[in-house]
């Protein structure tokens, strides 16, 4: 039995008066990858912080787990169960890696334990007590998603996880983003590279302008590529 | 008579120690500072009159309800640390993502309101208050003859001075504030009530001025405008340290009490304003203060 774990409809978002999002639909099942393609500045990173309530103001209905989240503060959103790996990846100069590691606080149970992420990512075990932003481009991405993980957040939001790293790290990302599906967490993920997502996804959604404009099966790929191609230059 | 630059020694040592001892109040009072302006970008001009009201809350405990000084030590600070957190959800709030201006002229007009009804209340003159009966009397350094209250206020607010510093740099709770201060909005974006913890670090800045306030209750007359010299310095002594240094904050604080301290052997006449020449000197030479960040 296939269950929504997140449900979007009619999603408006504005920064100050500037109208970014204008009506996003879309639904992501428990268990499911979906990525978000589209254009730079097409409105993908907005989508994934209107989720969490990161921009100015926004309307419509985000459905959470079965709770409606529109309304509420970004802690108590994240507290639904949400993880957030921003596209500037957000790591934190003041803290060490293991500080940046344990410092978001649970949100649900079953989350990874830290020694195990250690062992996920062994780079970062090496150099625990290392400024985070010390770290290389690929450990403080690696950072980034392991300390998401430590939560038990079960929907994880991860912006341009293979953004601008060498590909031997690009691939590491892949392997962790397939053992993450295979255990059962739900992934949004926001993707230019086009090549990193396709063999992850189960379905994608293409947005242009701050809209969905198309949505499809992993399946559908082939069929879709002549379009992907003209709206992506994939 | 043994002389350094034809200064006799004692001397030295002796407005040394005492340097230390204004400079232990300048350490907690800048400390409170630098950790609210940290988090929160906001000048709090209220500070000195979080100060006097931490004595005077010690004064009013001991002479209506009979707290004696080691129980006010813990209870002034909890009280106006209470007021602080009311303070910053009622009004301070208000003002976040607004211009730092903003909540530099609140924060002036909430010092004006509590010392004009700290003076109203109970005058100009002010009152002194008791030495502990633990504290009294004086030990004999050898150099100089100093009152075990003064010792005392340099040991408590070394203590005090260490324990934040602990707390901030080497604790869980640490590292969420300093996240805080770095990126609040992500930090929310993972679950933590940031709000929440905003208001706890004012209550916790202001609480630190309260107890500064009861250690130098003793020392000088309590009254509602105490505070309002003292902070000049403070601020100049933030400056100093660099804008949200907790590090910078302790050290200059200490130090300039010790440059006080010398200032008086060398040049007394100098006393009132070397901080201010230092800072200005600071400002040209290094403008994000000695342990700022660039
Ligand atoms: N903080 C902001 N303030 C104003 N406009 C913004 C802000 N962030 C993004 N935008 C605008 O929103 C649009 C969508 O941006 P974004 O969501 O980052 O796109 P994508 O992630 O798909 O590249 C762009 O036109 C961008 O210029
Ligand atoms: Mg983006």
């Amino acid at each position: 039995m296939t269950t929504e774990f997140l449900r979007v409809t009619n999603l408006h978002a504005f920064y100050g008066e500037s109208h970014i999002l204008h009506g996003v639909d879309f639904s992501v099942n428990r268990g499911e990858v979906v990525t978000l393609l589209g254009r730079n500045g097409a409105g993908r990173t907005t989508t994934l912080k209107a989720l969490l309530g990161l921009v100015g103001s926004r309307s419509g209905s985000v459905m959470i787990n079965g709770r409606e989240a529109i309304g509420l503060p970004p802690h108590r959103i994240a507290r639904l169960g949400v993880g957030y790996c921003p596209e500037e990846r957000g790591i934190y100069a003041s803290l060490s890696t293991e500080e940046n590691l344990s410092l978001p606080p649970l949100v649900g149970s079953g989350g990874i334990a830290a020694e195990e992420l250690y062992a996920m990512f062994p780079n970062l075990a090496e150099r625990r007590a290392t400024q985070g932003t010390r770290l290389s481009g690929g450990e403080q991405q690696m950072l980034a998603v392991a300390r998401i993980l430590r939560t038990g957040a079960r929907l994880l939001l991860l912006d341009e996880i293979s953004e601008g790293l060498a590909p031997v790290i690009v691939q590491a990302l892949a392997r962790t983003v397939r053992t993450l599906r295979e255990r059962g967490y739900t992934i949004v993920m926001v993707e230019q590279n086009f090549r990193f997502a396709a063999p992850l996804a189960d379905r994608f959604y293409v947005m242009e302008r701050g809209r969905i404009v198309d949505g499809f099966p992993a399946a559908a790929l082939p069929a879709k590529m002549g379009m992907l191609h003209e709206f992506l230059g994939v | 008579m043994t002389e350094i630059f034809g200064f006799p020694v004692v001397v030295v040592l002796g407005q040394l120690v005492l340097g230390l001892v204004n400079g232990s109040f300048y350490a907690i009072l800048s400390l409170g500072l630098a950790v609210i302006f940290g988090l929160m970008r906001v000048v709090n001009f209220a500070h000195g009159a979080f100060y006097a009201l931490g004595a005077v809350t010690a004064l009013l405990g001991l002479k209506l309800l009979g707290v004696n000084y080691w129980a006010a030590l813990v209870l002034a600070p909890l009280v106006v640390g209470l007021l602080g957190i009311l303070v910053e959800r009622l009004l301070l709030r208000r003002l976040a993502g607004l211009d730092p201006l903003y909540g530099l002229l609140l924060t002036f007009g909430i010092a004006l309101a509590i010392e004009g009804t700290l003076q109203q209340l109970f005058g100009s003159s002010g009152e002194s208050y008791p030495v502990p009966e633990a504290l009294r009397g004086a030990l004999n350094l050898g150099f100089m003859i100093l009152p075990r209250y003064r010792a005392w206020v340099i040991v408590a607010s070394l203590a005090v001075c260490f324990g934040t510093w602990f707390v901030i740099e080497r604790t869980r709770l640490g590292a969420t504030l300093r996240a805080a201060t770095e990126n609040a909005p992500l930090l929310q974006a993972f679950g933590v009530n940031v709000p929440l913890l905003v208001a706890l670090t004012y209550g916790g800045g202001v609480a630190l001025a309260a107890l500064a306030g009861v250690l130098a209750a003793p020392v000088i007359l309590v009254n509602g405008t105490m505070g309002s010299s003292i902070v000049i310095v403070v601020f100049a002594v933030v400056v100093i340290g660099g804008m949200g240094s907790i590090l910078g904050a302790i050290v200059s604080g200490l130090l300039l009490g010790l440059a006080e301290g010398l200032t008086k052997v060398v040049y007394p006449e100098a006393s009132n304003i070397v901080v201010f020449v230092i800072m200005a000197l600071v400002l040209v030479l290094r403008p994000a203060g000695l342990f700022g960040r660039e």
